[in-house]
């Protein structure tokens, strides 16, 4: 069977921005309207690729090149539930930004336009992929598009930079990412992801695998923004246009934390064995390290986007301690954390997009007050802001109470999950009182740490008249905030999800599905998401809401409080200071985590 | 043994060189070109891993079916990852002029978007 | 972060590589033993099934060919973003050439640059459409020939005056015709899979092996691959010499 499907899904975008880069003198009005269309369909058929991988796994092979005794010579795409899950989250969020950006936004001409369909076209085939190079071909792909929007902006130094320095960091990533695809392909002389692991299945697990294994993780890694990898994130986020921070942190990153689950499950699983628990160690470990310090690092941000960027990195790092319980649980609660996490970031990146239309700012002090008047902006930014402190009955609560079930013999869990539920959502909220209502201290400006000439004032990215905000900037992240509460509220969203974990999980299925055409889709039994969870999620939202009331009190701490705080603050000042801006650092950091990350797998699974 | 580690090695000493160069480098050009030589470590692994000592080239024109050639598959994968590394490095130069025309400098250690 | 804590730190994490990548490289077949089995089946395939004598060739634009639209659309991406990122910004002032910028040291051209420049273009053009159209038989094919086919564009920068250079270099055009090559590419994929074969299939008659049409889409994609990948790149480079023959002060 070659099912069109995935092919289609993949290149009906990319086809669009071929389309739309001849029109070039082209009117603004056709060529919104020719991007949305696209956007639309992209979505209706991945909503059909999701329907249709419900009973069975949907493979094409490129050119016609079926495999023939078992060898796979041609490329494969193969969607099951979780990947055609992620492109539906690419397309839809793709399809939310292209209204945002219809009429308004300054695009250049189609660039823009062109730019994004690359990017969203990267994305779903590197979901779908199920060919090692491939991936590699379409993460390489979803960069390139990605530098280039994020450096739209070029009238101010920052924008460029930013690019830069995404750039430089992520294009080292998909190098190591490579070098892994090159030592496998050594070992076993396949690409092929069933292939590759029928191959590894015939021989025990050498040196090179482990290797070649840590190296593919840490190149996706770096693209997830795990620490010692995210430094680039914020500085992208805080000077990419609205639109293209709505996918970077909606589901870029999580693509990346996608392919580690996919990759692993699928290639590695057979020949890791039992010491996958002590690997699974390896990956919470990440995780946790990522959740505490960009949690911290989120709430002392001034800039909204950094802000944002921060939480992302945070709430990825629940992510992959989903994953790293090894179990159908955890990974069907990360899933649900994932569509409901980027549906919410979504919104609320949308919503800057609207202050920064207003107010020509996205700095936090700057704005104090300037949102009075703002009524559904500010209840929407309040609404993102418990979501993402986990409010039930949004998707990230569900998400939350799955991973916690799975994970109950790690009795820390719901503290640290707590800890970034409870911080990133303080800050948001604390953002929305002091900029909607006006709450809080006035506090000086302090430019000297963004370097701009204008304390606060950023370079706008719309036209037209700003002293009101145009529909199309507000409905998308009415729609995305809904959509996060469906999935939440959906009754049987648990059990799909973790029917389709269980299946994402068996690689000798998926190895028949590929290479022989015969798909056994086994059911497994669920479980519910600890009830506990609940209370946890309404608990860390009321924390939330303390934790914001209380750093938005009108008077300043006196300098002797000050002085008396310094010394507890001290690891946050460190942790502060490593985030230098400059890309050498970067690149050490990176290093650093690669012999790190590697020695610990290498140790984990010996 | 040390001594067939030779090849691959060499690929690990561009990777690393490369890596070196960007951490300390004052030139934002220089790093691109650093970030050349880093993916020129995965075009020597790539290929290094596909050869057949005593073989000849994957093309049948002028020789017989049957010869013993090199890994064509490797060589493909060469080729489209040189035309990534082009299409980054075009990109990356296309930033550093931009910067430079912003900010007069392409030095790491004034390029820095934001701190903390 | 001070420099020489930076490269000390490096330095320690660089050792800790060394170690892991060494003690994996233990793992592979020893160098010059390739094992199989991709590269033999698809040469035992390529020549059988395809016509083809070029088996690289034929990974890349039959067997592989899906990877190879991703890097052409990966070449699309980089060719508009450094458009977009070269764009004229408010406050620049273009100023007709041949001005040179300021702070440059306009450098006349040599005559014996030019002459050689201009009598290279149609060797040039001819060598790139040679290796285009031979790329499924002989060393060569759409990428290696377009990047030759982009560079008489570069020697007529170094041998004609740069107005004549802009005349026939108008972005606008170059934009056009990269759009269609790259959508004749995309749309052979696409036939493919009305044809129920597969995206990008080779579905046309195989002709006989040795001659310049053989082996199916394989010449056809080779011939579009060519100009897309030459526009790409042709635009890339007019782009960046624009900045440095025509002054831009803000």
């Amino acid at each position: 069977m070659n099912g069109a499907l995935p092919a289609l899904a993949t290149f009906v975008p990319l086809g669009a921005s071929v389309a739309l880069g001849g029109l070039g003198r082209a009117r603004r009005w056709f060529v919104d309207a020719v991007a949305l269309a696209a956007a639309g369909a992209t979505t209706v058929l991945t909503v059909a690729l999701l329907v249709q991988t419900r009973e069975h796994r949907i493979i094409h092979w490129f050119s016609g090149w079926k495999p023939h005794r078992g060898v796979a010579l041609g490329v494969a795409f193969s969607a099951d539930q979780l990947a055609s899950g992620a492109a539906l989250l690419v397309a839809a969020l793709s399809l939310a930004a292209f209204v945002f950006s219809w009429r308004y936004l300054e695009t250049g001409k189609n660039h823009f336009h062109v730019l994004m369909f690359l990017f969203e076209g990267g994305m779903i085939g590197f979901a779908l992929s199920g060919d090692f190079f491939t991936l590699f071909v379409f993460f390489e792909l979803m960069g390139v598009a990605a530098y280039a929007l994020t450096g739209m902006n070029i009238g101010e130094a920052g924008p460029l930079e930013g690019a830069i320095n995404f750039a430089i960091i992520n294009s080292v990533g998909s190098f190591v990412l490579l070098l892994g695809i090159g030592l496998l392909y050594g070992r076993t002389g396949a690409l092929n992801f069933a292939q590759v692991a029928r191959a590894l299945a015939k021989q025990p697990a050498t040196d090179v695998v482990v290797v070649a294994m840590a190296l593919v993780f840490v190149g996706l890694l770096v693209k997830a923004a795990v620490v010692p990898f995210h430094f680039w994130l914020a500085d992208a986020h805080a000077v990419a246009p609205t639109p293209a921070c709505v996918l970077f942190s909606g589901i870029m990153v999580m693509l990346g934390l996608y392919g580690v689950a996919r990759v692993y499950w699928t290639v590695f699983r057979g020949v890791i064995g039992s010491a996958q628990h002590e690997l699974g160690l390896v990956l919470i470990g990440a995780g946790v390290v990522s959740i505490v310090a960009g949690s911290v690092m989120c709430f002392v941000q001034r800039h909204l986007k950094r802000l944002l960027a921060f939480s992302t990195i945070a709430h990825g790092g629940i992510v992959l301690v989903g994953i790293g319980l090894m179990s159908h649980g955890g990974l069907a609660g990360s899933t649900l954390y994932v569509a409901g996490h980027g549906t919410v970031k979504a919104s609320l990146f949308v919503l800057t997009g609207v202050l920064l239309h207003r107010f020509g700012s996205l700095d936090e002090g700057h704005l104090r007050g300037r949102g009075r008047g703002l009524w559904l902006t500010g209840a929407l930014f309040a609404l993102g802001g418990l979501a993402l402190a986990g409010l039930p009955p949004f998707g990230t609560e569900l998400g939350k109470g799955l991973i916690e079930e799975a994970g109950s013999d790690h009795a820390w869990m719901p503290w640290v999950f707590g800890f970034a539920s409870v911080m990133t959502g303080a800050a948001v909220l604390r953002v929305a009182g002091r900029v909607f209502l006006g709450l809080g201290a006035a506090e000086p400006d302090r430019s000297e740490r963004t370097g701009r000439s204008s304390p606060g004032a950023e370079e706008r990215e719309t036209t037209a008249a700003f002293d009101r905000t145009p529909a199309v900037l507000v409905v998308p992240a009415v729609m995305l905030l809904a959509g996060a509460l469906a999935i939440g509220v959906w009754p049987q969203a648990a059990e799909r999800a973790q029917v389709a974990a269980a299946r994402f999980e068996d690689p000798k299925s998926y190895a028949a599905s590929v290479l022989e055409g015969r798909d056994s889709l086994h059911d497994t039994e669920t479980m519910a998401p600890s009830s506990s969870s609940v209370v946890y999620g309404v608990a860390a939202a009321g924390a939330a809401v303390a934790l914001a009331t209380v750093t938005l009190r009108r008077r300043r701490p006196g300098a002797r409080m000050q002085a008396s705080l310094r010394p507890a603050l001290a690891p946050v000042t460190a942790l502060r200071s490593l985030h230098t801006g400059h890309v050498g650092d970067y690149v050490m950091w990176l290093t650093i985590g690669l012999a790190a990350f590697g020695g610990l797998v290498i140790v984990a699974v010996h | 043994m040390i001594r067939g580690l030779m090849p691959y090695v060499l690929a690990l000493w561009l990777f690393l060189i490369g890596l070196y160069g960007m951490v300390t480098s004052r030139n934002l050009v220089h790093i691109v070109m650093c970030l050349a030589i880093v993916q020129s470590s995965t075009y020597v692994l790539l290929l290094e891993v596909g050869y057949r000592a005593g073989a000849t080239a994957p093309i049948f024109k002028d020789i017989t079916s049957g010869r013993s050639v090199v890994d064509p598959v490797v060589q493909a994968l060469v080729l489209t990852d040189i035309v990534i590394g082009v299409t980054v490095a075009a990109l990356l130069l296309a930033l550093a002029v931009q910067v430079h025309k912003e900010t007069h400098s392409l030095d790491p250690e004034d390029l820095r978007p934001m701190t903390g | 972060m001070n420099p020489r804590v930076r490269v000390t730190l490096f330095l320690v994490a660089a050792v800790g590589i060394t170690a892991i990548f060494v003690w994996g490289f233990t793992g592979l077949p020893s160098f010059g033993h390739y094992p199989g089995p991709y590269g033999d089946e698809v040469v035992r395939r390529t020549i059988a099934d395809r016509h083809a004598t070029n088996t690289v060739t034929a990974v890349v634009m039959d067997i592989r060919a899906v990877d190879t639209a991703g890097e052409e659309l990966i070449l699309f991406a980089a060719a508009v973003g450094v458009i977009m990122l070269l764009r004229k910004q408010r406050g620049e002032r273009l100023v007709a050439p041949p001005t040179f910028a300021e702070g440059r040291h306009p450098i006349p051209p040599s005559t014996p640059v030019r002459v050689v420049s201009a009598a290279l273009i149609a060797p040039a053009a001819v060598l790139g459409l040679y290796l285009v159209a031979h790329g499924g038989l002989t060393p060569g094919g759409g990428f290696q020939g377009g990047v030759v086919l982009a560079v008489p564009s570069v020697l007529c920068f170094l041998a004609a005056r740069i107005r004549s250079f802009e005349r026939l270099h108008d972005p606008a055009v170059w934009e056009v015709a990269r759009a269609i090559a790259i959508g004749a590419f995309l749309g052979i994929g696409f036939a493919g899979l009305i044809a129920s074969t597969g995206f990008l299939a080779n579905m046309l008659p195989l002709g006989t092996t040795g001659t310049v049409y053989s082996a199916g889409t394989i010449p056809v994609l080779n011939l579009i691959a060519g100009p897309a990948v030459a526009t790409a790149i042709v635009l890339i480079v007019v782009e960046l010499l624009e900045q440095v023959t025509e002054v831009r002060a803000k």
